[in-house]
């Protein structure tokens, strides 16, 4: 596979901390091959800093097969870079030209401060999920678990929206750094089951006023957070939400 | 030193927990407010434990490495979870489930620990259903069960391929639930660096907090509690590349064996069958193939070695090779569990085959899994349906899509086959604790994939997810009670004493030592360099003279690593991830070794730990009851330059007949 080495230029934002001012760094000539990942190739970039006495990129990963959604890097204008319905890193590097320019950034959204070059700080979507993201009840006191039929078409449209990893590439996408479809992946999730059903209409109350509390922008349905999902959370999750949170509104 | 003492309940095995919970001590709801307890991880089981801890009214300390607790590797798992509820009539029980992991577990486990595994399993399903986590439905409404590795029956529930995910963010959702209640602090982007241990009044040493390390400052922090738990995983990275996160560590495992915590059975590693096989030299971790696929995937290798050499040279494909010249060696092999015989099996004879020059890819190094069968009995739309994702993430990495039409011999419809070799998966060694989860450190438990107690010598598929949760949900809150009954009137803890500031001194010296080195190679050069020795003597086949090897070199990797590591950057002023890993790596050094000495102790072959000293006229793993019949615990010796001593914990069985491995009938 040796044979197969491309070369790439790296134009990567660096930033010392969170109140630093930031730029952009370009590194020429990273050596690769189409069959490395892309966080592979920042891996091998990584180690010629070291190897020249400088100090690494920062930026998040983890679990490297698309699932934890810790991952996050804004390439080449993309959430995630070009695939789509992947992540940053299960990006193979056969999607680049060999010689290419390639631009990195961190998620850009109010929302979500840099803390260091390419790692920003998603606190906020934590926070949001602690406002409501939950079924209110206690360990131990559930009946058996097949004592309550669920459509396998319900229960189907629940996995979709559960599928949802987190990673915020909705909010870096959106031009108004919504986290709608976030937050209505939990909200829909939860109110498709018989289980999560019961405080639907305070669960999107909650989590929807923490979300608006945090600085998130606002949904013109422009779907730029759908389009660039790496879950394919579809935008009807931000319609049952609405629909939601306005039943719950009268409700009051 | 005394032997382990595993405190297990007396009476009979299907009756210990229901005893053990019917005399234990308990805590009134007044006094656990008074109570504080660390969580360390917020994996399955630390965040079902942190959770359940905070629902009894505890105060709970959580911390996770990652940006949210939400990230933690158990998210990667992906095909199932166990549960004996028999909803397919198909003959399950509780007593089936205990014995399958036994017998999967190749004898070593505790029986007492997997009985009650298999007994609160029913409850784990129940619990997740109601916390709304989406499992696989039938269009009944009912949930859908599926067949794992080791097992006779459909017992794995399964969303998806997503199953740990899901399972995990329900837990997470509990979490949040106390978060918000204010009963769980939640410390993200925490490392746990030191196990802080104080002297109660009787001058007994009890585990009363932690050092950890804000990742994003770079300092230092104290944290007290009345007990400490940690649910930090398993031990994966010593090899550099294995299915683990590249987070993945054990360096909280490694404090508290540094404190005294004995260390079971760390040979026990579990090498996972069906993972893509490595590419290239810059490869970061390898990525696993659910065992799922071998439900409906038949692993083959060309019967004629010729087939081989020119798959191996690229000039055919593996669906040019027709049926009747194809070796589905393990149904060939074990007819009575054929593709779905445990891991350990599966992998040891996919490395026969291969190593015999079987090998279907250009390294020789891979084998294929193929759906051809399943797509022509079944149709594309189906298998596509439950696997979709997997074949979908298949093709992302190897830009080879399984499951595509290939061609048509003699009437036979071929597709495209995935290639798939083993790799470092899990490891059921761990920190050791006793029946109640408790190490050898009072105070201290350890639970998850962190500790060893459940699955011996080879894990069951789907058994990782059910032993975290358990653990968590319904084993934990019960026995940590049972400890902190008599702690009801020590008041909360400070941390301005000596014992945290001597602690906190040890961590900043380790700190400025590792800076100081000022060498000229990276962490992960090094770690590359360890990988290697760990895969090469101390993977899926050992032997006596590979392992003394590995020891020396070990022991020569470390003065590399004390002499030549350059970390960039400052220590202490904001983060510094190369610092960080190099604290992790120091200790996957020392985990590297603690699973040499204890391979090259066990003289038998057993689960994952294979001697090829040790094997039958047919390569099957040949254990010695009578000289190995036991937990080998490890003690630290006061230096990581010094071999750790042994201590037995004698196995004792008595619902189950200690008889060898069968899955060939």
């Amino acid at each position: 596979m040796e044979d197969n080495i491309m070369k790439v230029n790296l134009r990567v934002w660096r930033q010392r901390g969170p109140k630093e001012k930031g730029e952009f760094v370009t590194y020429s000539d990273v050596e690769t091959t189409p069959d490395t990942s892309f966080l592979e190739t920042l891996d091998i970039l990584n180690e010629r800093l070291i190897e020249n006495g400088e100090e690494p990129i920062v930026f998040d990963h983890d679990c490297r097969e698309g699932i934890c959604g810790m991952c996050s890097l804004y390439i080449n204008g993309h959430p995630h870079g070009p695939a789509t319905g992947a992540t940053t890193c299960q990006l193979y590097m056969r999607r680049f030209a060999n010689g290419e320019t390639i631009t990195v950034e961190p998620w850009r959204s109010a929302a979500f401060p840099v803390i260091k070059d390419l790692m920003v700080d998603r606190n906020a979507f934590d926070k949001i999920q602690q406002a409501g993201g939950y079924v209110s009840f206690n360990c131990g006191g559930a009946q058996d678990a097949n004592d309550l039929p669920i459509s396998k078409v319900q229960a189907d449209e629940a996995m979709d929206s559960a599928s949802c990893i987190g990673c915020g590439a909705c909010v870096a996408a959106c031009k108004n750094g919504s986290a709608m479809l976030f937050v209505s992946a939990k909200i829909s999730q939860l109110s498709r089951l018989p289980q999560g059903a019961v405080e639907k209409y305070r669960r999107a109350m909650a989590m929807v006023s923490k979300m608006d509390e945090l600085g998130f922008g606002n949904c013109t349905n422009t779907g730029a957070c759908s389009a660039e999902c790496p879950k394919n959370i579809k935008m009807a999750n931000i319609a049952r939400m609405n629909r939601e949170f306005i039943a719950a509104k009268f409700r009051k | 030193m005394a032997p382990a003492d595993s405190k297990i309940p007396e009476g009979p095995v299907a009756e210990k927990w229901t005893n053990y919970k019917a005399h234990q001590k308990l805590v009134n709801p007044a006094n656990k407010r008074r109570l504080d307890i660390i969580v360390v991880g917020t994996g399955l089981a630390g965040a079902s434990a942190a959770s359940t801890l905070a629902e009894l009214g505890f105060n709970v300390l959580n911390f996770c490495i990652q940006d949210s607790p939400r990230r933690a590797h158990s998210i990667a798992a992906q095909g199932g979870i166990n549960a004996a509820k028999n909803y397919q009539n198909d003959g399950d029980s509780v007593y089936r489930l205990f014995y399958d992991t036994v017998k999967g577990g190749d004898y070593r486990a505790r029986e007492a620990n997997v009985y009650r595994l298999a007994e609160v399993s029913n409850n784990i399903i129940d619990q997740c259903v109601a916390q709304g986590v989406p499992f696989a439905r039938e269009y009944g409404g009912l949930l859908a069960n599926r067949s794992f590795g080791g097992a006779q029956v459909s017992r794995t529930f399964y969303a998806k391929g997503q199953t740990g995910q899901q399972l995990l963010l329900g837990a997470y959702s509990s979490l949040n639930r106390q978060i918000q209640a204010g009963k769980v602090k939640s410390y993200n982007r925490y490392e746990m660096h030191e196990l802080v241990l104080i002297k109660d009044k009787d001058g007994v040493e009890r585990a009363r907090g932690i050092i950890a390390k804000n990742l994003v400052t770079g300092k230092f922090e104290r944290f007290a509690a009345h007990a400490v738990v940690i649910a930090t995983g398993g031990y994966g990275n010593t090899y550099f590349l294995s299915t683990n996160a590249m987070g993945c560590n054990c360096s909280a495992a490694m404090a508290c064996y540094r404190k005294g915590a004995y260390f079971a059975n760390p040979a026990y590693v579990q090498i996972h069958p069906t993972c893509i096989p490595v590419h290239g030299d810059k490869q970061s971790k390898l990525t696993l193939m659910s065992e799922s696929l071998r439900n409906d995937g038949r692993i083959w290798v060309p019967k004629n070695i010729e087939d081989a050499k020119k798959l191996q040279s690229g000039e055919i494909k593996g669906s040019d090779i027709p049926e009747q010249d194809r070796d589905y060696y393990l149904e060939r092999r074990y007819p009575a569990f054929g593709n779905l015989v445990p891991r350990d099996v599966a992998s040891r004879a996919a490395k026969e085959r291969c190593d015999a020059g079987y090998g279907v890819n250009n390294t020789g190094l891979a084998v294929f899994l193929d759906f051809s069968e399943a797509i022509n009995r079944l149709g594309i739309d189906v298998v596509r349906q439950r696997y979709g994702n997997l074949f979908d993430m298949y093709e992302e990495i190897t830009d080879v899509n399984p499951g595509e039409f290939a061609c048509e011999v003699d009437g036979v419809k071929y597709y495209n086959p995935m290639m798939i070799y083993p790799a470092i998966h899990y490891t059921m060694g761990g920190i050791w604790v006793d029946y109640e989860l408790q190490t050898s450190i009072k105070g201290l438990f350890a639970i998850g994939e962190c500790n060893f107690s459940d699955h011996g010598a080879n894990r069951l598929g789907a058994s990782a997810l059910m032993q975290g949760l358990a653990d968590g949900y319904f084993v934990l809150p019960y026995t940590i009670q049972n400890y902190l009954s008599d702690q009801i009137t020590v008041p909360h803890f400070k941390t301005d004493t000596p014992e945290f500031d001597a602690a906190q001194a040890k961590c900043e010296a380790e700190e400025e030592k590792l800076m100081n080195i000022k060498g000229h190679r990276s962490v992960d050069s090094i770690h590359k360099e360890l990988g290697h020795i760990m895969w090469e003597y101390v993977g899926m086949a050992r032997d006596k003279e590979g392992l003394e090897k590995a020891i020396g070199e070990l022991k020569n990797l470390r003065k590399t690593f004390e002499t030549e590591l350059y970390i960039p950057g400052v220590a202490g002023d904001g983060m510094n991830v190369e610092l960080d890993k190099a604290f992790r790596l120091q200790d996957f050094i020392t985990m590297g070794e603690l699973i040499a000495y204890d391979a090259l102790n066990r003289n038998e072959s057993c689960g994952g730990h294979f001697r090829t000293e040790y094997q039958t006229e047919e390569g099957e793993a040949k254990r010695d009851d009578k000289d190995y019949f036991y937990v080998a615990c490890w003690a630290y010796e006061g230096s990581d330059n010094k071999a750790p001593e042994l201590i037995k914990e004698p196995l004792e069985y008595e619902a189950i007949k200690v008889q060898t491995r069968n899955y060939k009938s």
